[in-house]
């Protein structure tokens, strides 16, 4: 590992209280800890409900974190304001999610390109990064000025691709972003990956593909060592 | 983008109609740039709520505090009423649900938007009518339009006429009463994302009560959850979406499909 790590996730416990199913408690974890340096792609394993997203997602900052720390960049997420956490989602922690959430009626090349304007880049350049992307990920060019509501779900997907590489975050999550595509779109994404990683980026995965995981992963980190009665 | 203060910083905000809670104990700071979503039930207060920071109801207890210009943090509530009307003027603006309650339907668009120019000292009748024009192109209304007055406009359009007839004055805070309430789903989309514009171009603050978890997902950087006049929730939109800690807010996202 080299220089200091990008993300730190200390002693952190999660449970889910659910209020409306008569207040029944999922204990999910009780003392999960990792650390990802830069140029390190660590990728998530464990079975099915082993707690991999709810990891991923108490460091994208959507789920609460119950107990423990967890540090991006420095920055310590339990507790933050919204607005730290917006602030390090914007510069520093970048996230491929595995479904495309936009507004309506926004084109496909906007959608990519919105992460640069929000940094303040001016709208031609963010454009025509946001183009060269998306002609990377092979989505035609008749389809840049639609919005991807109407995509099928691969192309769906390789926007959402483009749009979580589009900016060099040094931090970056990904769930499953090989899932749902082609041989040759599923090159493309593990080449961009391996690009992020080698321009120093900390990247925490989740891959169910594993000659995915084996070729971009430098190493494992088995979420079942995390959870209760382990 | 991020000042040294929060924009509004309310503490104890408290309004009863009589022995009925209209909202109680309302504690919050919206920094600058920052959009804040009020979600909650019918009656839970929200038009209450936003009508006490907007100084259109006097709140029984509580402090608003704005940071403004050229002073700095001041508590709203305590302002003598002229000075109050005319931060409402300069820096604030308030989006209503009906367009009705927000438009002047009896004057032409052009002087809808440009009235709000002359309140706040515009003259100059051509560079009144340039900005009006400028506008109107903003919220997609057509230049040739502007003689038009708003009963002959759609509700999608009287509603982008109201926004443009707030945020030609360059406000820093917006409230928005169901901006997007009663207008068909293309035409929410379509001033969805005429707020995003714009919020990202002017770095503008916004309160936005609205009943849509998918307009507030999209919108939203921060939520507010009520009930009953209380605030039951609070925090990052996706956090308060897709981890809910109180059972109405669970309850509340558990009974919408997708948000
Ligand atoms: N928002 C939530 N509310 C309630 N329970 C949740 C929530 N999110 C996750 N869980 C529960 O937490 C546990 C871990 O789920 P998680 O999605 O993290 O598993 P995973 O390891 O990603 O599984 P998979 O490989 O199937 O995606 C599961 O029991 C799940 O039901
Ligand atoms: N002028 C008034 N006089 C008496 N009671 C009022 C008045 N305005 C509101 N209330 C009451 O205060 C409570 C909060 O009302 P409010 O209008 O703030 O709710 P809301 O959350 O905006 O609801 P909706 O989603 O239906 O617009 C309700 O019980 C309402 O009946
Ligand atoms: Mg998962
Ligand atoms: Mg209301």
């Amino acid at each position: 590992m080299t220089g200091a790590a990008m993300i730190v996730v200390r002693d952190v416990a999660k449970r889910f209280t659910l209020h409306n199913q008569g207040g029944a408690v999922l204990e999910v974890m009780a003392a999960a800890s990792l650390r990802v340096g830069p140029g390190e792609c660590v990728g998530l394993v464990g079975a099915s409900g082993a707690g991999k997203s709810t990891l991923m997602r108490m460091i994208w900052g959507n789920y609460r974190i119950d107990a423990g720390s967890i540090r991006v960049a420095g920055v310590e997420l339990a507790g933050a304001e919204p607005r730290q956490v917006i602030a390090l989602r914007r510069a520093t922690l970048g996230h491929v999610s595995q479904f495309l959430r936009v507004v309506p009626r926004v084109p496909a090349l906007d959608v990519v390109a919105e992460p640069l304007l929000s940094l303040g880049m001016d709208q031609d350049r963010a454009r025509a990064q946001a183009a060269a992307l998306l002609a990377r990920l092979n989505i035609p060019e008749r389809l840049w000025p639609l919005s991807p509501t109407t995509f099928s779900g691969g192309e769906q997907q390789r926007v959402n691709i483009a749009r979580g590489f589009v900016h060099p975050w040094p931090v970056l999550l990904l769930d499953e972003p090989t899932a749902s595509l082609d041989a040759a779109n599923r090159e493309v994404v593990l080449s961009l990956i391996e690009e992020a990683r080698t321009r120093g980026a900390a990247i925490l995965g989740i891959f169910h593909d594993e000659a995915a995981r084996a070729r971009v992963c430098t190493r494992l980190v088995d979420v079942s060592g995390f959870a209760v009665a382990a | 983008m991020t000042g040294a203060h929060p924009l509004l910083s309310v503490r104890d905000l408290t309004k009863s109609y009589g022995t009925r809670r209209g909202c109680a104990d309302v504690a919050f700071d919206l920094w600058p740039g920052e959009v804040m979503g009020i979600v909650g039930e019918s009656g839970s207060g929200k038009s209450t709520l936003l009508g006490c920071l907007a100084g259109h109801i006097p709140p029984d207890t509580g402090r608003v505090v704005f940071d403004t210009r050229a002073e700095g943090p001041r508590d709203v509530l305590a302002m003598a009423e002229p000075e109050r009307r005319m931060l409402a003027r300069t820096d604030w603006a308030f989006v209503h649900q009906n367009p009705r309650d927000g438009l002047r339907m009896g004057v032409s668009a052009g002087g809808n938007v440009g009235e709000r120019l002359m309140a706040v000292g515009a003259r100059h009748y051509g560079q009144i009518r340039a900005q009006a024009v400028d506008w109107l192109g903003r919220v997609e209304i057509a230049a040739d339009r502007i003689d038009d007055k708003p009963r002959q406009f759609s509700g999608g359009m009287q509603q982008r006429l109201q926004i443009a007839r707030n945020l030609v004055t360059g406000p820093r805070l917006v409230f928005m009463d169901e901006p997007t309430g009663g207008l068909d789903v293309s035409v929410q989309a379509r001033l969805l994302d005429l707020l995003r514009g714009l919020v990202r171009q002017m770095g503008l603050s916004a309160v936005i009560v609205t009943h849509d978890l998918a307009v507030v997902r999209l919108l939203a950087d921060r939520l507010m959850v009520m009930k009953d006049g209380l605030v039951v929730e609070q925090g990052l939109t996706d956090q308060v979406l897709d981890d809910p800690q109180h059972p109405y807010t669970q309850l509340l996202v558990s009974s919408v499909l997708q948000a």
